[in-house]
């Protein structure tokens, strides 16, 4: 570190350290920024984006940004249909990937992403100490807290938040795969002209490298275990998404591509190219494949340092996420918090199975508004504005949440809308909170809180979670064809929900 | 040979997935997921809607209703599986009594997953049936 470094957030001591310099840990940061709590930003990258600096592969998202939508561009409201902005207080912060968009997909490219995010930075004021690597953590006996130790020095905090993105290569551990080639290795479309391609794994990363290489390849085949989901059927951005189904209408149309449920044995080199051992499992028999390149589109890890000798615990396939609280802390080391897309590991309610967006960008963002709230309130006695909800406007403001409340609409059965009954006002506003931690507080003062929910069926409707005396119970209102709760049928149903708390 | 899995292990350690020949278990595998609770964590939610089926690998649950104890499993037990076939909200809270670790199987996708997987169905028609047997000689 040179004298003359005009790096922001030289090492010392902060009452926060963010790690990452992506969508999460810049989100984290503006919001913490926002409610005056003192931090440092650090990161190894020389560039903010964070994963959208390389991925996705074939350089466009899977994450739309409408320009125009039902609502006008900038709004709170607008959110819903802009997935990837970064969420900001002001108008100038607000909505500023559209712009930068060429209009000939509502699917922003890669580089247009990575625009916006730089465009954030810039525009809101988000400094960040580039090229400061995080190489070490331990226990600060004399305050409790953390050390950071960093390829720039160390970092003492009580608050550590890691934004690092799940995102390194994880190969599922199948005898051979480890020495293809993984997605984040997959060369540019040409090298794979006339050949056969086998892509472990059937999810959007699987979905994707097979759709790019269509107007190339002699033939893909996607082999894994499980049968296809698609999000389409499941109802959930989770699963395969519509822009990649191409190869799987290639497959149900005999066009050559193929979907197979397949455990797979083992994979080996053969002459030029590579064996793969397979066996049926939606359907029994044995297959041996024999391909030009192997690719493992098996997913990604968090590089959690050495976090676990910390006594950070993970989980999902031996560890590739840390265990979080509803609130992305970990349970097991207090004082360390996740953001970004790592905040896929508190899995929430799931009603239905369905997960949060929280590994995308829409679902993420909130999570930092709401984590960076929670840090503030705990940690530095910040507590959020709760101003009242008149009695006779509290059907209608709940309503019109659940109506259009991006929070509500983007993390579906995970963020709630919370309005406490407090003595001596009346209802206030809780604000936006982890619906999971809001049902589970059996201690809390009572309340009401308004979720959006989609049921097996596909029926998108809202969902009222009343809290009286430390008892929360589920009150499903219907759907509707617009997805406009705000009607005298929804009215009359919740005014009959609240009771008291309404009246 | 079979590729390591962890999970795979569990299953075919567990009587329920026992009669499932090696590819099925990892299908299985790969169709239910894998949470961890923390002591006191409810995992089902008595009167909520889209919960599922859950099995206990690692640690003890408690099964309340109106926060009254009735019972407690561990691991190779399972639970959600009345809620899950009658499709109704779960009539019990399960609450994590130390570290926890479950396979879940969604309420949406359990009857897909009974129906494609007849030997798991049996297998839970037979631990019902103990279940009714017990409850009727404590009643007699």
């Amino acid at each position: 570190m040179s004298p003359d470094d005009r790096r922001p957030f030289p090492p010392g001591s902060y009452p926060v350290v963010v790690v990452g310099s992506g969508p999460g840990g810049l989100q984290t940061s503006y919001c913490l920024r926002r409610l005056g709590v003192d931090h440092a930003v650090i990161s190894a990258d020389e560039e903010p984006g964070g994963m959208f600096r390389r991925f996705p592969l074939f350089q466009r998202l899977i994450t739309w940004t409408k320009p125009y939508a039902p609502v006008e561009r900038g709004t709170r409201e607008y959110e819903r249909y802009d997935w990837n902005s970064l969420l900001g207080d002001e108008p100038a912060h607000r909505a500023i990937l559209p712009p930068l968009m060429d209009g000939t997909s509502y699917f922003p490219s890669r580089p247009e992403m990575e625009a916006g995010i730089r465009r954030f930075t810039e525009v809101a004021g988000v400094p960040v100490r580039f090229g400061c690597v995080w190489e070490r953590t331990a226990r600060d006996e004399a305050t409790g807290g953390f050390v950071l130790g960093t390829s720039d020095g160390e970092y003492r905090t009580g608050v550590a938040i890691f934004a690092v993105g799940m995102t390194e290569p994880w190969t599922a551990p199948i005898p051979g795969l480890d020495g293809a080639t993984h997605y984040v290795d997959v060369r540019p479309a040409a090298h794979y002209v006339d050949k056969r391609v086998f892509v472990v794994g059937k999810r959007n990363s699987g979905f994707e490298i097979a759709d790019g290489l269509l107007p190339v390849a002699r033939q893909v085949i996607l082999g894994s275990p499980r049968p296809a989901r698609l999000s389409i059927m499941v109802h959930s951005t989770a699963a395969a998404r519509a822009r990649y189904l191409q190869p799987y209408e290639d497959h149900v149309l005999a066009g050559g591509t193929l979907v197979l449920d397949v455990s797979i044995d083992r994979v080996e080199r053969s002459g030029d190219g590579w064996r793969v051992f397979a066996a049926g499992t939606t359907r029994p028999g044995d297959f041996v494949f024999d391909v030009d390149e192997v690719i493992a589109a098996t997913g990604f890890r968090t590089p959690l340092g050495d976090l676990a000798d910390l006594g950070v615990a993970g989980f999902f396939d031996g560890g590739r996420l840390p265990r979080q609280t509803p609130f992305w802390e970990s349970p097991t080391v207090p004082g360390i918090y996740f953001a970004g897309n790592v905040t896929q590991g508190s899995i929430g309610m799931k009603k239905y199975g369905t997960p949060s967006n929280s590994a995308a960008v829409h679902g993420f963002r909130y999570n930092a508004r709401v984590l960076a709230e929670h840090v503030a309130a705990k940690h530095f006695g910040v507590e959020r504005e709760r101003p009242p909800v008149p009695r006779e406007e509290l059907v209608g403001y709940l309503l019109q949440e659940a109506t259009t409340a991006p929070e509500l609409w983007n993390q579906q059965s995970y963020l709630t809308r919370v309005v406490e009954s407090d003595p001596a006002v009346g209802p206030v506003d809780g604000g936006i909170a982890p619906l999971e931690a809001f049902v589970d507080d059996r201690h809390g003062v009572d309340a009401v809180a308004v979720a959006v929910e989609t049921d097996a069926t596909g029926d998108i409707h809202p969902a009222v979670y009343v809290r009286r005396g430390g008892r929360v119970d589920e009150h499903l209102l219907p759907s509707d064809p617009q997805h406009d709760f705000t009607g005298g049928d929804h009215r009359a149903q919740l005014e009959s929900v609240l009771g008291d708390l309404a009246g | 040979m079979a590729a390591p899995n962890e999970i795979v292990d569990q299953l075919s350690g567990s009587v329920l997935f026992s009669d499932l020949p090696r590819p099925q278990l990892e299908e299985v595998a790969h169709s239910i997921e894998e949470q961890w609770f923390s002591e006191g964590q409810r995992v089902l939610r008595q009167g909520f809607t889209g919960s599922g089926l859950y099995f206990i690998v690692e640690g003890e649950v408690a099964v309340e209703i109106d926060g009254q104890e009735r019972a407690r499993l561990g691991r190779g037990e399972y639970f959600g599986e009345v809620s899950v076939l009658l499709g109704e909200p779960p009539v019990a809270d399960v609450v994590a009594t130390g570290p926890l670790r479950v396979l879940v199987l969604p309420e949406p996708e359990a009857e897909a997953f009974l129906k494609a997987h007849p030997s798991v169905m049996y297998r839970m028609m037979q631990a019902q049936a103990r279940r009714l047997r017990a409850a009727n000689l404590f009643r007699g």
